[in-house]
């Protein structure tokens, strides 16, 4: 049996699915094209005859054809048949929601009613008749609270015992009787299934139905100068109000007002904007800071506090207080990264030491471990910078921010909804990419998924770190945390530019529209919110030894073998496969400042930026196993052993890195930017490529390649040599130009026959 | 008195008359519960001026002023 959650946004499905399928139940992710609907199955309180399949379709408003999530979840009631479409409804917002129950109500599939959130109903002090809604519904109409799990199980019961099947009704027919009558006969002949369904549909002016054939003339033959599609409308909501909301008695406590007076606050004219710079602020602060309470800062402004190594401690001390503490208390966050670097380390030095083969201690504890552990020490902080935006989301108020924020991405051609997606690529790119489904626009989805990269998403936070670390160490500059807060903010600008760019040029077209619910506020679920953390872990760590796993294997033998398949030992590396492979391909960086300039050993940082296309934690794990025979090689390195030991995994290879190669700051910072700004790894490559047209995916590629490359190149350029910035800006500004006078017309270009053509449609 | 929704003030209120735009705007407006004798009361402005925030059919919404352009009201006393 296969029964379908179908309902508006907000409205507790998700809740809803989780409570039947048990937290235990397989939820699976199907980013494809045309479905993205979750499946589970019903872990049954009492004894069903059969296995029940629960499949979650995505929230929707209405059965319109306008956003791919509503065609998902129509194509799937009509199409697919499932056993029983469970609809459901949140009681504390009857009217809106039951709209999407008359549409629902008309395919030939049987349905059953959740009144949902029952218990805040309660709560405010009003009520429902249920019997009155079931009785004008003409199906089972159920009082749950998803949350709480009350009456599910006994809906579930009422489910199985009373499904059957039934035929469509619909609530326009008393109004618009002829109207009805005239198209269902049409799809009646045409033999579809659920044709009532269509015949409403297409009396809604539906897109979809009008591309049938014969379809557009029927309707204009019926229509004649009516304006059919508000009639319907009219129609359902009048239904509604005289007869299903009725069946709600209003309490004397006028509730809601909790959500009221904290938008007096959060939507503020004035601090709205200010107080979502600090919340963010803090997100970051408490995730990556070193220096969390600003002890550190302020113990400087008289004698400092002493650091680490000056405390006078034993050595288990000094590895204990140093997850906590040097020269400042850390964050959060950065405890977390400590105590698992520190267990790694702990790990890798036992496991090395204790094989005395020497080319396999090399294979297992630089090879396999360090690149691994490199990898998966940085999974707190992303499942942290995960937690927070979950709760921001769960709670309402990322809503509130596209709010406030509409009017400034507005400037640059965006609806402030984009900004969801977006922000959410801070933490992965792939469920950010899927979540532009809820952009309506084809120009905003195509614009944001291409930019979404550009937000540093969690894996490329080692990359960060760890050559902003090295910078600093190596080279006793600037603030590590400052060069990564720096880095961010330039991918920002990067996506800024590019959305920019692009919807003067290829992208032209109206701004998309922002008509948004602004849902209540309600405190994040703390289970709903464990589940999101325990899928990321078992994505990130299934990743970790999988595809990353396989690719540090590789990289270690292609470093350690020759062209003749010999084994070479670490202090030989030069004469590797890899070598030559990365020799090969180094002068391709030239430009950006860690090419042919870098001499012998410049080719890990080539290798390394290669290895980041499968996944961006293979340019640190790269650096992990590179590095490791860097320091091997140890007299080549020339770095104080104690400068290598007294720092966290990724920063010491990097170190490593930047003496072997002598490459100066900014080819690093260059390095940065491209690994930020270039093609993303594999699993967001295949995701855009499921999310966009075929052509438009081509030229995303390239539209990648070319703005990793150009914003690396100028950084390097600028970095190195100042007086390149005017060269920079005069070809700004004569791109500006030219691209000003073409929207203008006053120039013109020869029209190519090519996918811009077809983005703007 | 009749009046667009984005010339509405703070606090105002009104009845739905007519839903003007086409295609996907219009429909989205209809399905977000702005239809004809609705009731809207305009609650707030973003901090730049831009979305509006109104209270329709019992919950909140926010569009822009050149959606609600399309919406003619009619102010209640």
């Amino acid at each position: 049996m296969k029964v379908a959650l179908i309902g508006n946004p907000n409205c507790g499905k998700t809740t809803l699915f989780n409570k039947l399928t048990g937290s235990t139940a397989h939820v699976g992710n199907w980013p494809g094209v045309t479905v993205e609907k979750r499946e589970g199955v019903y872990k049954a309180k009492f004894r069903a005859a059969e296995r029940i399949e629960i499949v979650d379709l995505p929230g929707i408003y209405s059965l319109s054809p306008y956003t791919p999530e509503e065609v998902v979840s129509r194509n799937f009631m009509i199409d697919e048949r499932p056993d029983l479409v469970i609809n459901i409804v949140d009681a504390t917002n009857l009217e809106r929601n039951l709209y999407l129950t008359t549409q629902v109500l008309e395919a030939d599939v049987p349905v059953m009613v959740a009144l949902n959130m029952i218990d805040l109903l309660e709560k405010s002090g009003d009520s429902i008749d249920v019997a009155v809604l079931e009785r004008e519904l003409k199906v089972p109409v159920m009082p749950i609270s998803a949350l709480k799990g009350t009456g599910v199980d006994k809906m579930m019961e009422r489910a199985v015992a009373e499904c059957k099947p039934r035929n469509g009704v619909t609530v326009i027919n008393d109004a618009l009787t002829k109207e009805v009558a005239a198209t269902l006969d049409y799809y009646e002949n045409a033999g579809v299934p659920s044709p009532l369904f269509h015949a409403v549909k297409l009396l809604e002016n539906d897109e979809i139905e009008l591309r049938r054939n014969g379809a557009r003339e029927l309707l204009e033959k019926i229509a004649q100068d009516k304006d059919l599609e508000a009639a319907v409308v009219d129609e359902r909501y009048k239904y509604i109000v005289s007869r299903l909301a009725v069946a709600k008695q209003k309490g004397k406590a006028n509730a809601a007002n909790k959500s009221d007076k904290i938008d007096k606050v959060l939507t503020h004219r004035v601090w709205a904007l200010p107080i979502f710079a600090v919340i963010l602020f803090a997100i970051f602060h408490v995730t990556f800071s070193e220096d969390f309470l600003y002890i550190g800062a302020w113990a400087s402004l008289g004698r400092g506090l002493p650091a680490l190594a000056d405390l006078g401690l034993s050595d288990g001390m000094e590895t204990f207080v140093g997850i906590f503490y040097d020269g400042a208390v850390f964050s959060p966050g950065v405890i977390l990264f400590n105590i698992f670097d520190t267990l790694f380390s702990t790990i890798t030095d036992a496991v090395g030491g204790a094989i005395s083969t020497e080319w396999l201690s090399g294979f297992i504890a630089d090879g396999i471990l360090s690149g691994l552990f490199s990898v998966l020490g940085f999974l707190p902080q992303i499942l942290m910078l995960f937690l927070w935006f979950s709760i921001l989301e769960d709670s309402g108020y990322m809503a509130r921010v596209a709010f406030v924020l509409d009017r400034i991405f507005r400037r640059f051609g965006l609806s402030g909804r984009s900004f969801m997606p977006m922000i959410m690529g801070f933490g992965c790119s792939v469920p950010a990419m899927i979540n532009t489904r809820t952009l309506a626009d084809e120009n905003e989805r195509t614009a944001t998924i291409r930019v979404i990269p550009f937000f540093a998403c969690g894996a490329k936070l080692p990359i960060l770190t760890a050559i902003a670390g090295g910078i600093c160490t190596y080279f006793g500059v600037g603030n590590a945390d400052l060069i990564t807060y720096g880095m961010y903010f330039l991918g920002v600008i990067a996506a800024v530019v590019c959305v920019l760019l692009m919807r003067n040029t290829t992208m032209k077209g109206e701004i998309p529209p922002f008509i948004m619910e602004l849902p209540a506020y309600h405190r994040p679920q703390f289970k709903n919110l464990m589940l999101h953390l325990w899928d990321k872990t078992k994505h990130f760590v299934k990743k970790a030894f999988t595809i990353i796993f396989a690719s540090t294997v590789i990289i270690w033998l292609f470093s350690h073998l020759n062209w003749s398949w010999h084994y070479l030992t670490d202090d030989m590396m030069n004469e590797s496969i890899l070598a030559s492979i990365g020799k090969f391909i180094q002068p391709l960086f030239t430009p950006l400042g860690f090419g042919s300039q870098l001499g012998a050993y410049g080719w890990v940082f080539a290798v390394a930026a290669l290895t980041g296309l499968i996944a961006k934690e293979n340019v640190i794990a790269t650096f992990g196993t590179l590095g490791a025979c860097l320091i091997a090689m140890g007299a080549n390195v020339g770095v104080a052993s104690d400068v290598l030991l007294a720092d966290e995994e990724g920063v010491t290879s990097a170190i490593a890195m930047i003496t072997a190669t002598d490459i100066n700051i900014p080819a690093l910072i260059s390095f940065i930017a491209f690994n930020m700004l270039t093609i993303p790894c594999f699993a967001a490559c295949a995701t855009a490529k499921g999310e966009l047209k075929k052509s438009t995916f081509r030229w995303t590629l390239l539209f990648w390649v070319a703005s990793g490359y150009t914003i690396s190149c100028a950084v390097y350029t600028i970095g190195a040599w100042w007086w390149t910035l005017f060269i920079w800006l005069a070809l700004v500004a004569g791109a500006i130009t030219v691209i000003v006078l073409n929207n203008k017309g006053k120039i013109k270009f020869r029209k190519r026959k090519n996918n811009n053509a077809e983005t703007v449609q | 008195m009749e009046k667009k929704l984005s010339d509405f003030i703070l606090g105002e209120e009104g009845v739905v008359c007519k839903v003007g735009g086409e295609g996907r705007i219009r429909r989205r407006l209809f399905d977000m519960g702005i239809t004809p004798s609705a009731t809207i009361v305009m609650k707030k402005l973003a901090p730049l001026g831009d979305p509006m925030e109104v209270t329709v059919r019992g919950y909140e919404l926010t569009l822009r002023k050149t959606e609600a352009e399309y919406v003619i009201m009619t102010v209640k006393d």
